[in-house]
């Protein structure tokens, strides 16, 4: 069980938290400017990747704040946590 | 010494009786079941699951292959290692075939949890786990030290080592109590760490009570889980021997060398009278010397290496044994185990040339090498590299704060790991913060060193049909040759299809065999060929433990409404909706729930019914911006609802799909009181918040859960107005003062109200709410009157089911749009956007042969359909059965492929249309009003005619009394 760092109050069990998927996609400005393929890429397109994965997490059974953590999905490793509306920092 | 005839002379105790198999027999304290079933001469104790081959005791451990037992009294505990039960008096077991029986009654044990945190973790209380526990624990670090057996000592406890000039023994027990008074150190035994997980999670299950029979204290957990987050672990898990492929090795009378120097030195017990050892590595030897000190004959020790190594000479093993008049045969393999049910002979063989014999003996005692315990270690996401001294694996690296001490790291002498133990504690301290701390390793007598083993995984043979590999799932060399052969060439495919590491030992005897055996076939290397994936639990645990005080009441909360007690009283039945109980129909004397909810739906379509609606979901939402905010969720418009209005609003996913639906109140400019189905009321929240804060974080709105704060009562039927004004004398009832959608503040009962009118059965009806507190007071006044007939959910379903009202999560499944509902009128189009709003432009969603929401009349008015029924509309095929209908009816489908044009979703007898009638999701469905349906039942096609979906008062006449 990962042991995740929630910006707001530390590190706690990943039995507290929702996981909210891929981060960063936004809901758009204008859906219906948008294409049908547009709007299907933002309704059920998202990365798979394997290695550094920008994710959102809720604190669900704590603060209930919602926010950001990038995690290594091939070994669980998270390298950053952050609040949401915060740009995704750069892993070196 | 008759009634003990294999007991080690001068051993005594205190005697356990105890029933094996229907006979009774006598133990001593300390014995494992395993021991003292050897110490009554019985050498089959369990039969293979697949070939029924009798099987005997083959390791002193959790890594048991064969003995699996049941426990019978005092409670039914199936497939237990005998080497792992604690033997006591009154014990009642049987020995199984490869499969146990459940138990046929409630465990009356209480079970328990601990979670805890630690900075060392110390998993095993052999030599290096002592030694690292004891460096990290005297330096004031928090530590638990986790073993699985009832005493501490690891290997020490089978060995005649001696460790700082003590029998290593004494020296375990000694230095566990020093560390067990330690204020910040705790000592688990009885206790095997089944799991480690990510972020040093790690997860153990003590056993408090079992080994204790009747005289278990009542009310003590017989099972503790232990949840412990740790900074540092340590693994000091030892090793398990391994044996080798060769003919008969299954035998009950062959057993892993090892394990047979410990039933000498630990338990006193001769697991044979004369004895033939077959070996690869050095270890063997001291258990021959043990064994024949303890006066076992030993007719010969067979090791397969030519010239065992210049250590093997130096320690002059072979001169020990001759000492003893053991014969030594270097160069030579057992060949086969010989006997019928059980060992009396092995084939002994030199590796070149002929010469074959066969020695008399009662035990086979088997050697293949020591395999690393690296289960935990590869669990955690650690790799493992090929030892090519131990011919085994040894963990590698891990991204863990992790480590592995002592044999489990691949060292191998007692002095080494005693070392290596103090070292892993010392870094584990360094890398806490702890200094530089002083270790002292503790003093080993001069022993030998290991010659190199020779890696032997099968005596070859014309016949690999009892060259068994994995003994517990009954997988012989014959079967890894016919994986190979088919073209497998991976360990884990092997495993699947041969099933060799899948039993209840997971193969810790046997895996790297099997490696070895797939490597041997290949012509590859072991190295590169690896083991397959390690995976908790290490050995099995009981679903009790892991449920611990979770089940029964207490499995999940339940939550139930302030008038509760009165249905209750009332005889409800209830039904689970999410964790509430909600009174499902108020049966009275005779009646059974059809009746019931026939006579409650005409009670509230004919007069005047109350229903218990507190468990709606209701949120408090508040700010300015509320209305910007519900008009972004609903499909409908909610800013323009007027203070003291009230709207029907349905929530999206923006795939359009159906959420949520529910009401709507306006209680001022700035705040509005949602409700929700009772199921979604936390994920409506959820939903809300996240909605807020991530994507919309300037509106300013605060969302609040007050579902508990409210308790809610629903008065329906078109006498329900002069109910209501009898309650509330003060409040204007007429349908011009209090129009339907709106809502008052009154008095009711002489209690403070929120009144609503509000309708979810199509009659005259109003949802009136009052603080909890107050909740049974209002509901005792409402039934005071004398005339309201109280009813439940299912007459509420069948109600609204016949206003053509979905329930959200019965006939929606997340693939239904509100346009699919036939609520097009709900779908604003005059705003710009809301959740979901662009995907009802989507190509899919316009689709004509959607499933749309449609009511469905069975030709039979007497007919229930079941619901999830499919429907198809199936042509006339294979012969039509003579029927008194006048239009044919088909008794079979057509040939496959039959298309489902959708399924019932909801299917009630209605009190108020004389007849059954169901609601259902049917492709273009409001295209085929008046067609008929069938929907296959057992072997019958039912006929159905499908028809709109509301089925009663269509105009909505009732709504205003």
């Amino acid at each position: 069980m990962l042991l995740i760092a929630c910006p707001w109050c530390g590190p706690r069990d990943e039995a507290e938290f929702h996981y909210g998927g891929q981060a960063h996609v936004a809901h758009p400005e204008d859906p219906a400017a948008l294409s049908d393929e547009e709007w299907a890429r933002y309704l059920f397109f998202r990365d798979n990747p394997k290695g550094l994965f920008a994710e959102r997490w809720s604190h669900a059974a704590g603060c209930r704040r919602w926010f950001n953590a990038v995690r290594d999905t091939a070994t669980n490793e998270i390298h950053a946590v952050y609040r949401a509306g915060e740009p995704r920092p750069v892993i070196t | 010494m008759s009634g003990r005839p294999y007991r080690r002379e001068g051993v005594t105790g205190r005697v356990l009786r105890f029933r094996f198999d229907g006979r009774d027999l006598e133990g001593l304290a300390g014995d494992t079941l395993a021991s003292a079933l050897l110490a009554n001469g019985v050498r089959t104790v369990a039969s293979s699951v697949r070939l029924g081959r009798p099987r005997g005791v083959y390791a002193a451990g959790c890594e048991e292959p064969n003995a699996v037992v049941q426990i019978e009294e005092p409670f039914p505990e199936p497939m237990l290692t005998a080497t792992t039960v604690e033997l006591y008096d009154g014990l009642v077991a049987t020995g199984l075939p490869g499969r146990g029986r459940l138990a046929d009654r409630p465990d009356p044990a209480r079970y328990d949890a601990v979670h805890t945190h630690c900075d060392v973790l110390v998993v095993g209380a052999g030599p290096a786990g002592i030694a690292a526990a004891g460096v990290a624990a005297r330096a004031g670090a928090r530590v638990i030290l986790a073993d699985e057996r009832p005493e501490p000592g690891g290997g020490l406890l089978g060995t005649t080592e001696t460790v700082d000039g003590r029998p290593g023994r004494a020296w375990a027990s000694a230095e566990i109590a020093a560390l067990t008074a330690l204020p910040d150190t705790r000592v688990l035994r009885r206790t095997t760490v089944i799991g480690h997980y990510d972020d040093n999670y790690v997860v153990a299950v003590e056993r408090r009570t079992n080994h204790l029979g009747a005289a278990a204290p009542p009310g003590m957990a017989r099972e503790r889980v232990w949840r412990i987050r740790a900074k540092r672990v340590v693994l000091a898990t030892g090793g398990h021997e391994r044996f080798v492929a060769f003919a008969g090795n299954d035998l009950p009378g062959v057993m892993l060398a090892g394990a047979a120097r410990t039933y000498v030195n630990q338990y006193g017990v001769l697991p044979g009278r004369r004895a033939v050892v077959f070996t690869t590595n050095d270890t063997a030897y001291a258990a021959a010397l043990d064994l024949a000190d303890a006066g076992i004959e030993i007719a010969a020790v067979a090791d397969v290496r030519r010239e065992p190594g210049s250590a093997w000479a130096d320690w002059a093993w072979a001169d020990r044994c001759a000492e003893r008049g053991i014969e030594v045969l270097t160069g030579h393999v057992v060949t086969a185990a010989k006997g019928e049910g059980e060992v009396t002979g092995a084939e002994i063989a030199p590796r070149s040339g002929r010469g074959t014999r066969e020695v008399a003996a009662d035990l086979l005692l088997v050697s293949g090498g020591w395999t690393p315990v690296a289960h935990l270690f590869s669990q955690a996401g650690g790799t493992l590299r090929y030892d090519e001294g131990l011919g085994a694996f040894v963990p590698g690296e891990t991204r863990q704060a992790a480590e592995a001490a002592g044999f489990a790291a691949g060292v191998t002498t007692l002095r080494d790991c005693l070392a290596d133990g103090a070292e892993a504690g010392r870094r584990a301290l360094t890398a806490l913060g702890f200094g530089a701390p002083g270790v002292t390793v503790p003093v080993v007598e001069e022993e030998p060193a290991n010659a190199p083993a020779e890696h032997l995984w099968l005596v070859e043979s014309g016949d690999y049909g009892t060259h068994f590999v994995d003994l517990q799932r009954d997988v012989t060399v014959a079967e890894v040759l016919r994986a190979t052969g088919a073209g497998l060439t991976s360990v884990e495919h092997v495993k699947r299809y041969t099933t060799a590491g899948t039993a209840h030992d997971q193969g810790k005897t046997s895996g790297l065999l099997t490696s070895g055996v797939v490597a041997h076939a290949l012509g590859v290397d072991v190295a590169g060929l690896g083991t397959t994936t390690f995976r908790a639990p290490y050995t099995p645990v009981s679903f009790a433990a892991l449920a611990g005080r979770d089940r029964g009441p207490l499995h999940d909360p339940v939550r139930v409404a302030a008038m509760h007690e009165w249905h209750v009283a009332r005889g409800a039945l209830f039904e689970n909706v999410g964790q509430w109980k909600r009174p499902w129909y108020y049966p009275r004397p005779g009646e059974d729930m059809g009746a019931a909810v026939l006579r409650e739906c005409a009670a509230v379509r004919e007069g005047v019914g109350a229903m218990d609606a507190s468990t709606l979901g209701k949120i408090d939402v508040v700010g300015p911006d509320a209305g910007v905010f519900l008009d972004r969720l609903y499909t409908n418009m909610m800013s323009t609802l007027k203070v003291g209005s009230i709207r029907y609003g349905v929530m999206c996913r923006p795939d359009g799909m159906v959420f949520d639906d529910g009401t709507a109140i306006r209680l001022a400019d700035d705040r509005y009181l949602v409700t929700t189905t009772t199921g979604n009321a936390a994920a409506v929240l959820d939903w809300m918040e996240e909605w807020l804060q991530t994507e919309w974080p300037d509106l300013r709105v605060r969302c609040t859960s007050v579902t508990e704060q409210w308790a809610t009562v629903a008065l329906a039927g078109p006498r329900s107005r002069e109910v209501l004004a009898a309650l509330a004398p003060g409040l204007a009832v007429g349908n011009a003062d209090f129009p339907f959608m709106t809502w008052r503040d009154a008095e009711v009962a002489g209690i403070e109200a929120r009144v609503c009118r509000i309708s979810f059965s199509g009659e005259l009806a109003y949802e009136i709410n009052v603080s909890s507190w107050y909740g049974l007071a209002l509901w005792e006044a409402v039934m005071a009157s004398g005339e309201v007939t109280p009813y439940g959910t299912e007459t509420m379903h069948v109600l609204r089911a016949e206003k053509g009202y979905p329930i959200v999560g019965q006939d929606t499944d997340g693939t239904v749009t509100p346009q699919d509902l036939g609520m097009e009128w709900i779908v604003s189009k005059k705003k710009a956007d809301f959740v979901g709003r662009r995907s009802y432009a989507r190509a899919d969603t316009s689709r004509p042969d959607r499933r749309h929401l449609v009511g469905l009349l069975p030709e039979d008015p007497g007919v229930l359909l079941p619901e999830g029924a499919h429907l198809v509309s199936a042509p006339v095929a294979g012969p039509v059965a003579p029927t008194a209908r006048p239009t044919a009816r088909p008794t079979a489908l057509a040939a496959p492929p039959v298309r489902a044009l959708g399924f019932v979703t909801s299917s009630y007898r209605s009190a108020a249309l004389g007849r059954t009638f169901a609601l259902a999701l049917v492709s273009g469905g409001r295209g085929r009003v008046g067609e008929r349906l069938y929907a296959p039942v057992g072997d019958d096609l039912v006929p159905v005619t499908v028809t709109s979906h509301v089925l009663y008062d269509p105009e909505g006449a009732r709504r205003d009394g």
